[in-house]
C-alpha cells in the first residue's frame, strides 16, 4: 500500500496541549511541512513566543528557543544576524506581537532583518485567559471587555501585515487564516513564499494567520470557524499585501 | 599593536578590549556617558566582520544580545542608568535560560533620568538582583583603564564558563578618562565547546534555550542547578586587592573610581604615620567577604567609601558581622567625591577612633 500522507519530520508525535478547534496545531503542521519541504530543518531556529504556543519545542523537531513576551523579533535579529547561515523564524501571538512587542516588531521589519515572522492572530490573549488584545474587534466581548469592544476607549484593531507592508525592508506581507481546507493550503504557500524570501536574502517576511480560539471565543470549533470566515475576514482582509520575492529574486 | 601601550578613554578601551575578547555581536542604544563605546563599535565592528545594531531601545538590545548568545556568539550591550534599568528584564531571561552575556553599565546619578554625572548608585540592582527571581550575575568594577581592559577579557571567559549575565560596572569618570593602557588578554581559561547553542539540528538531537520549567518541582531544580553554579563562582572567582591589612587600624572599603581615590588618600596618610589600610573589591558579586570577616575584629574599624548614600556598605555590614565598627562616607546625585574630602574624613575618623578607647 503507498502512504500518502503522514507526519513531516520536522514535526514531533507530542500529543497536543492546544484545545480542541485551536487554529495553532494547524499552523505548525504546515509550517513543519514548509521548513521540511525546503530542507531547512537542520538549519532552523524557531523562537516559541509567550503565549499558548510557548511550548513549541515540544512539536517542532528542531532547534528552538524561547524570548520574553514580545520581545521575539529582536531575539530573531540578534540570531540571524550573529549566524546569517541559519533560518529564523519567530511565531508570535497577537498580544506578544501586536501589544507589548510593537516596537520590535516594527523595527525587525524597518530594518529588513532577514527572518520570518509567523503571526498567529486569534484575536485574544490565549494563555491568560481570554482578555481584549490590539487586535480584537470593535465589538467582540473578551474577558477584558465584557460588553464588547469600543472604539472610543481602545481604538480600533491594529491590522498588522498592512502597517509592516509600508516598509522597504519587508519583502514579503501576507494575511491568510485557517477556517478551512482552501485558506489551509493558501497558508502554507504564503509560510512557503515567507521563508524563501529569507533564504533568499530579500527581506523581513511575514504571514498572519487568523486562527481560532474557540475556548476564549466561547464557541464551538464549528462556530469558530464561522466566525472568521463571516466576522475577522470582514475588518482583516484575507491577501497579499507585498510580494517582493519575485522582483528581486529575477533581478539578481 | 597587542601589546603596545594606547592612550584611550575608559569606555573605548573597553571596546576594543571586548572586539579582541572575540565579541562578535554588538547592540546598543544612544545614553550618556557611555556613548563611546557604541560609537566605536559602530566603526570597528564592520572592520572585522562583525555585527553592530543600534536597537530601538535597551529592550531590544539587551534580547538581541540574548538572540546571538543563543547561536554561540559572544555578543554584548551597554548603557548607563535608566537604559540598564530596561535590561532587567533581559538578563532575568539570559540568566534562566543559562545563557553567557556581557553588560556594561557606565554608571550615572539617578533616581529617575537623574543626571549624568558620575555615581555608583546601582550597586544595589547590579549586586542584588535587578531582575526578577533568585539569579546572580557576576559583577566587576575595574578602577583604571588597564583594568577595564583585563576585566573585559576576563568578563566574556566567564560568562561562558558559568553559562551567566557578566556585568561590567563602571562610572562617567572611569569610561571618558583617558589612560594608557595595554589591550592584551592576560589569562587563559579552559572553555568548554558550547554544545548547547543553536546552530542548526545537523546531526545531533534538537537544543532548545528556555526558562519557562512546568511541572512539580522542575523549576525548583533548575534554581537548584543554577545556586550550585552561584556556590562554584563564589568559591573560585572572588577577586580583591588588599593593602596593609597587617597594620590597618582603619580599613577603607572602596571600589572603582572611589578606590582610586581613597588608594592615593591612604598612601598620603601613611606617609604621615597613620595605620590605615584598604580593601578593593574588583568583584562586586560574588563580594569579598571572606577576607573582609578574617580581619574584621578588635582593633580594627572599617569605612566604606561610596558615590551613593550607602549600597554597598550593607555587604560590608554583612561580612564584618557586627565585629568592628563600620562608617560610611559618600556622595550621590552624580556628584563626585574629592580626593581631599575622603583625605579630611579618612584622616578625622582615624583620629577619632585613636581618640576613643575601643576602635
Ligand atoms: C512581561 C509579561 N507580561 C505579561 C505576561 C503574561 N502573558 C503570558 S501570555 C500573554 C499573552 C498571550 O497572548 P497572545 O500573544 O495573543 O498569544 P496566544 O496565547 O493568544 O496564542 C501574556 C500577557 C508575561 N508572561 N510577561
Ligand atoms: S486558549 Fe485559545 S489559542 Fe490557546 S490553545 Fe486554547 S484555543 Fe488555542
Amino acid at each position: 500500500m503507498k502512504k500518502i500522507f503522514g507526519r513531516t519530520p520536522s514535526l514531533t508525535d507530542a500529543p497536543t496541549h492546544y484545545c480542541g478547534g485551536c487554529g495553532h496545531g494547524i499552523v505548525h503542521r504546515v509550517l513543519c511541512e514548509v521548513i521540511d519541504e525546503l530542507g531547512l530543518r537542520e538549519s532552523t531556529v524557531g523562537i516559541a513566543p509567550v503565549g499558548c504556543a510557548v511550548l513549541g519545542y515540544d512539536y517542532w523537531n528542531f532547534d528552538v528557543s524561547e524570548a520574553a513576551h514580545g520581545r521575539t523579533p529582536a531575539v530573531a535579529t540578534g540570531m540571524k544576524r550573529a549566524r546569517p547561515d541559519l533560518t529564523v523564524f519567530s511565531y508570535q501571538g497577537d498580544g506578544d506581537l501586536a501589544a507589548i512587542g510593537t516596537a520590535e516588531i516594527i523595527h525587525a521589519a524597518n530594518r529588513g532583518e532577514r527572518i520570518t515572522v509567523i503571526f498567529v492572530n486569534n484575536t485574544v490573549y490565549g494563555m491568560t485567559g481570554g482578555q481584549m488584545a490590539p487586535t480584537t474587534l470593535v465589538g467582540q466581548k473578551t474577558l477584558t471587555s465584557p460588553h464588547g469592544r469600543k472604539f472610543e476607549e481602545f481604538g480600533e484593531p491594529i491590522r498588522v501585515v498592512e502597517l509592516l507592508s509600508q516598509f522597504r525592508g519587508t519583502a514579503y506581507a501576507a494575511r491568510t487564516s485557517v477556517h478551512n481546507p482552501v485558506e489551509v493550503i493558501k497558508t502554507k504557500k504564503a509560510i512557503k513564499k515567507a521563508f524563501q524570501a529569507q533564504v533568499d536574502g530579500i527581506g523581513f517576511s511575514i504571514v498572519e494567520i487568523l486562527s481560532q480560539c474557540p475556548t476564549y471565543w466561547g464557541m464551538t470549533p464549528v462556530q469558530s470557524v464561522e466566525y472568521v470566515r463571516d466576522e475577522l475576514v470582514k475588518y482583516f482582509p484575507l491577501g497579499t499585501f507585498k510580494d517582493e520575492t519575485g522582483a528581486k529574486a529575477s533581478a539578481v | 599593536m597587542t601589546t603596545q601601550k594606547v592612550l584611550m578613554c575608559g569606555n573605548e578601551v573597553l571596546a576594543e578590549a571586548a572586539v579582541r575578547a572575540g565579541c562578535r555581536c554588538y547592540f546598543g542604544y544612544p545614553i550618556t556617558p557611555q556613548n563611546e563605546i557604541s560609537a566605536y563599535m559602530s566603526k570597528r565592528m564592520p572592520e572585522i566582520g562583525g555585527v553592530f545594531i543600534q536597537a530601538e531601545s535597551e529592550l531590544a538590545a539587551i534580547n538581541m544580545v540574548f538572540g546571538a548568545s543563543a547561536v554561540g556568539v559572544r555578543a554584548m550591550t551597554s548603557s548607563s542608568s535608566p537604559g540598564v534599568s530596561l535590561k532587567q528584564e533581559g538578563i532575568s531571561y539570559i540568566a534562566g535560560a543559562e545563557l553567557p552575556a556581557v553588560i556594561v553599565n557606565v554608571m550615572r546619578g539617578g533616581p529617575g533620568l537623574g543626571n549624568i554625572g558620575p555615581a555608583q548608585s546601582d550597586y544595589f540592582q547590579a549586586v542584588k538582583g535587578g531582575g526578577h527571581g533568585d539569579y546572580h550575575q557576576i559583577v566587576l568594577a575595574p578602577y583604571s583603564a588597564q583594568e577595564v581592559s583585563d576585566i573585559t577579557f576576563l568578563s566574556f571567559d566567564l560568562a561562558d564558563q558559568y553559562r551567566m549575565p557578566v556585568m561590567i560596572l563602571t562610572d562617567g569618570v572611569i569610561g571618558q578618562m583617558m589612560e594608557p593602557a595595554v589591550i592584551e588578554k592576560k589569562e587563559v581559561r579552559n572553555l568548554l565547546p558550547k554544545d548547547w547553542a543553536l546552530t542548526g539540528c545537523r546531526g545531533r538531537k534538537p537544543n532548545v534555550v528556555k526558562s519557562l520549567y512546568l511541572g512539580d518541582k522542575v523549576l525548583e531544580r533548575h534554581n537548584l542547578k543554577l545556586q550550585e553554579r552561584y556556590r562554584q563562582v563564589a568559591a573560585h572567582e572572588v577577586r580583591y586587592d588588599a593593602y596593609h591589612l597587617d597594620d590597618a587600624e582603619l580599613i577603607v572599603v572602596a571600589y572603582g573610581i572611589c578606590a582610586r581615590l581613597c588608594k592615593s588618600a591612604m598612601n598620603d596618610l601613611r606617609a604621615k604615620g597613620m595605620r590605615i589600610g584598604m580593601i578593593r573589591p574588583v568583584t562586586l558579586w560574588p563580594f569579598p567577604s571572606r577576607i573582609i570577616s578574617q580581619v574584621a575584629g578588635t582593633g580594627k574599624s572599617f569605612l566604606t567609601v561610596e558615590m551613593s548614600f550607602g549600597q554597598m556598605v550593607e555587604d560590608v555590614r554583612l561580612a564584618v558581622n557586627g565585629k568592628s565598627g563600620v562608617h560610611f562616607y559618600g556622595r550621590g546625585g552624580g556628584e563626585m567625591l574629592t580626593r581631599e574630602e575622603v583625605l579630611k574624613e579618612m584622616e578625622r575618623l582615624y583620629a577619632q577612633l585613636r581618640g576613643g578607647k575601643n576602635v
